[in-house]
């Protein structure tokens, strides 16, 4: 399906704009023009903080798009392979140096090592995407919601895994004082820095998504989204295409895990749990299942709620505080599937595409819209 | 033919090869511990306590499965509903003979978690109801999230308790029979879980609601075209859902520290023991939940206390990806759907 026009460079033109968008919240935060902050935007309730988050599991969202939208897999176990990413990194730059478990140098990390953390983000890809693999031939097998449960059980376990690992994984304490990353003697830190960074993989990532999507893989995985015996039949190898793209996923994952770590220097159990797979489908869900566009909008909707609930939910119910954002959470996760199962994005794009109909039709040129529309979803 | 019998009784032979190999790692490593008979005893014996309770649950999901093809992970948000509402009731200062408060406070669980079930149906299932199935699983996920903030909101992230059902103390009467002790609260259980279970018989066996119910569960079509209203059905699977898994719920509160967060867990062991028994066969989950029971227990008594929950995840994947048709045969829907 040959594209005309400036169509053909949708991506390109689509990821320039966002990059655009990152690169001015970025510089506002950095220059600050007249003592002008980020946070000040949204008046105090997202913070520049928020947005490095967003970037990080916009890459695990990604992901989860990918094996959900696109290939019909549900993960319900992806903070597991989030959560071995963030564990490579945390005791490779840590306690495997300090203990001298590392055989190229005992002790700590010398000050010219600044590639080590990096190599580590590598090696956690590797690690995650072998375990994925050898999880992923026999458990892809299963369909529907025995596949949401063996997924389930495995995040499970890496969770207790970690949890229970005493002293080699820090228990529920976990492992502090993580490494900053930095190229030679250039910190990638102060925050700032740091975004850039999350952003520039989050993009990479949410880029390499988008063509895969418009290849033969993405059409394979479509053909198996809508019936892997129908997909079987035309000749695609539905096994490998399965594995190969939940492989992929939880290296995205891995990815956004060793970031993770970095930034906040500090890894422990709590987020990898049920919850923290939970999180991430919701989130995949909001921003729609099969849209990557949707991704970093669905992670930053449930941010800005978090935010928002977290300093202003005590206002409306008296003591509450903590977790409580799980309420809005679920309602909101019960009123999405029952109203808008195809997500957020495609909800509003829909809206879009239906005022201006409207707007076309005043105009009196209404036709060529239901192509139109159908492009843009 | 001849093929396929000595495939399957290959088959036998390796899973009791597997068994065999399992019971020895056991016997190491409570060797290496020093466990004697006695041990192993009371391990099993809590191990069937805790597993009653995943029967109940188990069940729940069973009939919720049976009538409308979804696994309802509400079904953990039941238990913790049916304990916490029973402890808040038993802490109202009523001047009523307090065996008599804590009989009313189990009823007003079991009623209230009822209604709760039917209201989650009417109000989140019934409206998506033309849905894909994982969606609808997605919506019972988003509703368990709802009901555990909406609990942590009423009752905080305390642990509460329930007075044990025989002293009416946190204390509880215990039966000690040659070394090997049991608590009063197990009898409790195990009596329950038995009244129930003849109870569900009764009821899909001789009444005509029953009757119904496994009528649509055989076949949903076959049974609208017969005049039985499938939505009604839905609503009533999801209350006795809730009923059961509140009964589960409050028969273990005694025996545990009841919060906002308890669902989760039995939730999903619950679910756990319904694969293990087919998904759709009640005695299977009773079955299932049993044994996960003893297993997982066995399990943690033999190495660590906190790697009692990855027994039961480690069992969940084995059993999908090898029986999925449960352990003892006869379920269906598992790969080849």
């Amino acid at each position: 399906m040959q594209k005309d026009g400036w169509r053909r460079h949708q991506v390109s033109i689509g990821i320039g704009v966002f990059a655009i968008i990152i690169i001015m919240l970025g510089w506002i935060e950095t220059v600050q023009p007249g003592g002008f902050k980020f946070a000040d935007i949204t008046g105090g309730i997202v913070t520049f903080d928020t947005l490095v988050r967003v970037g990080i599991l916009t890459i695990v969202v990604v992901g989860l798009n990918l094996l959900m939208g696109h290939a019909g897999q549900i993960s319900l176990g992806q903070a597991g392979f989030y959560a071995i990413g963030a564990y490579v990194s945390a005791i490779m730059t840590t306690r495997a140096v300090n203990r001298g478990i590392n055989v190229f140098f005992p002790g700590a990390v010398p000050q010219d090592w600044w590639w080590w953390p990096w190599l580590m983000i590598l090696a956690g890809m590797v690690i995650t995407g072998t375990i994925a693999y050898l999880i992923g031939k026999p458990i892809l097998r299963l369909k529907g919601h025995y596949l949401a449960m063996g997924t389930l059980g495995v995040g499970l376990i890496i969770y207790i895994l970690f949890r229970e690992g005493s002293t080699f994984t820090g228990a529920f304490d976990g492992i502090a004082s993580v490494p900053r990353l930095a190229i030679g003697s250039f910190e990638i830190w102060p925050r700032e820095r740091y975004y850039f960074l999350v952003w520039a993989v989050a993009l990479t990532v949410m880029w390499l998504s988008l063509n895969l999507v418009n290849s033969r893989v993405g059409r394979a995985l479509r053909a198996i989204e809508g019936s892997e015996l129908a997909a079987q039949t035309m000749g695609v190898d539905i096994e490998k295409f399965k594995l190969q793209v939940f492989v992929l996923s939880t290296v995205f994952a891995s990815i956004a895990g060793s970031l993770y770590a970095h930034y906040q220097t500090l890894v422990n159990p709590a987020p990898f749990g049920f919850v923290g797979s939970l999180d991430l489908v919701i989130m995949a869900a909001l921003g729609g299942l099969a849209s990557i566009w949707g991704a970093p909008f669905g992670v930053a909707i449930i941010f800005v709620i978090k935010e928002v609930l977290r300093t202003r939910l005590h206002d409306f119910l008296h003591g509450a505080g903590g977790e409580h954002e799980i309420i809005v959470f679920g309602a909101l996760l019960v009123l999405i599937m029952i109203f808008m199962p195809k997500g957020l994005s495609y909800g509003v794009t829909r809206a879009v595409a239906w005022f201006g109909e409207q707007w076309l039709a005043r105009r009196g040129d209404g036709e060529d819209i239901e192509s139109q529309v159908g492009q843009v979803a | 033919m001849q093929r396929l019998s000595r495939s399957r009784s290959a088959r036998i032979a390796s899973t009791v090869a597997a068994m065999l190999v399992l019971v020895a790692i056991i016997l190491y490593l409570g060797h290496a511990k020093g466990f004697g008979p006695v041990q192993y005893v009371q391990l099993i014996l809590d191990g069937i306590r805790g597993g009653s309770i995943y029967a109940l649950i188990a069940l729940g999901f069973v009939v919720v499965f049976n009538v409308t093809g979804i696994i309802n992970f509400a079904q953990g948000g039941f238990v913790m509903s049916g304990a916490m509402l029973a402890v808040s009731f038993n802490q109202l200062a009523l001047p009523i003979d307090p065996r008599m408060k804590l009989a009313l406070a189990v009823i007003f669980g079991v009623v209230v978690t009822t209604i709760v079930g039917a209201l989650v149906e009417r109000l989140s299932i019934f409206p998506a109801r033309h849905s894909p199935i994982l969606t609808l699983i997605i919506i019972t996920v988003g509703v368990f999230i709802f009901m555990q903030g909406i609990a942590l909101l009423i009752w905080g992230a305390d642990p509460y308790y329930l007075p044990a059902f025989t002293t009416l103390a946190l204390e509880d009467h215990i039966i000690r029979i040659g070394g090997v002790m049991i608590k009063a609260q197990s009898i409790w259980i195990w009596a329950t879980v038995a009244v129930v279970l003849v109870a569900l018989a009764f009821f899909f066996e001789r009444t005509l609601l029953g009757k119904a119910l496994r009528a649509c569960s055989i076949n949903r079509r076959a049974a609208e075209l017969m005049g039985i209203n499938p939505s009604r059905m839905s609503l009533m699977a999801f209350a006795m859902a809730a009923a059961l898994g509140a009964i589960g719920g409050i028969v273990l509160a005694p025996a545990t520290r009841p919060m906002y967060d308890m669902g989760l867990r039995l939730g999903l062991k619950g679910f756990v023991a319904a694969i293990m028994g087919g998904m759709i066969s009640s005695p299977g989950a009773v079955v299932g939940g049993v044994l996960l029971g003893v297993l997982e227990n066995v399990g943690a008594g033999v190495t660590k206390a906190g790697f009692k929950d990855i027994f039961a995840f480690i069992i969940l994947i084995l059993i999908l990806l090898f029986r999925p048709k449960g352990i003892i045969g006869g379920g269906e829907r598992g790969v080849e759907e």
